[in-house]
């Protein structure tokens, strides 16, 4: 299974997203956040190079943020290409994730 | 649907691994048709994406193998695509698309496809097995960009 790229970046490791999230990637998306998670580091999910996302990249991505939240870990989206802001915006959950529009924003916001 | 005319047939096995080639199949189906609006072909691919999981993950589930048939019809009004499985009969009244407010992961397929899609309807049970679920998608030719 391929492993998403992921780079240190301030406090937060940037795990970045790439094709299609669909059910046959999302549980190697779901690990990898979970796993970084579980290493106390802050998240952030780069969306940018997703060209495809559906409702199991999105619960993975849903699932980060409650680990994050019950861990006091910081958690965010980044760049969300047009493909995954249209199922976040129709699952409502643009009202419920941090969302950034470039790496620096992200950083700037939550130093 | 007398009318319509029968784009794409396409009988694969019930599983993730085939799911990039409905999606590629689609795409390619809608392709031939100059005035599609981009936006209702993301959408279309999306919602059979959303319903062929439902039959993977729910109705053949763990246990069950089985196939899937995806018929997709052009009329003026737009694209109806019907997706049938074999699995045994799902009680329909009893999928629900849940509560948005309740942020869990998971579930949301059903309501991505009736956000998604402008006619929803469940056909029964073919022959008294499987499932049938129809969806349409609407567009007009002046349309253009905005689905």
């Amino acid at each position: 299974m391929m492993e998403y790229p992921t780079h240190s970046e301030g406090p937060f490791v940037v795990i970045s997203l790439t094709g299609e999230v669909d059910m046959n990637y999302s549980p190697q998306a779901r690990q990898q956040i979970l796993a970084h998670l579980d290493g106390q580091r802050h998240v952030l999910v780069d969306l940018s190079q997703v060209s495809y996302i559906d409702s199991s990249g999105v619960a993975s991505l849903v699932e980060g943020l409650q680990k994050a939240k019950s861990s006091n870990l910081r958690f965010g989206l980044v760049g969300a290409s047009r493909a995954s802001m249209l199922v976040l915006r129709l699952a409502r959950l643009d009202r419920v994730f941090p969302l950034y529009g470039t790496l620096e924003d992200a950083l700037g916001k939550q130093a | 649907m007398a009318d319509a005319r029968l784009l794409l047939r396409l009988r694969c096995a019930a599983d993730a691994g085939q799911l990039p080639l409905l999606r590629d199949r689609i795409r390619q189906a809608l392709a031939g048709q100059g005035e599609a609006p981009p936006e209702a072909v993301d959408s279309l691919v999306l919602a059979v994406n959303e319903a062929c999981m439902n039959i993977i993950q729910h109705a053949y589930g763990p246990w069950q193998n089985g196939d899937i048939l995806l018929e997709l019809f052009r009329d003026d009004g737009g694209v109806t695509v019907r997706i049938t499985d074999f699995a045994d009969p799902v009680d329909w009244s009893r999928c629900r698309p849940r509560d948005l407010e309740d942020i869990r992961p998971g579930g949301l397929g059903l309501h991505l496809i009736n956000e998604l899609m402008d006619e929803v309807a469940f056909l029964g049970h073919p022959g008294g097995r499987g499932n049938a679920l129809q969806m349409k998608k609407k567009w007009h030719r002046s349309q253009g960009g905005a689905a």
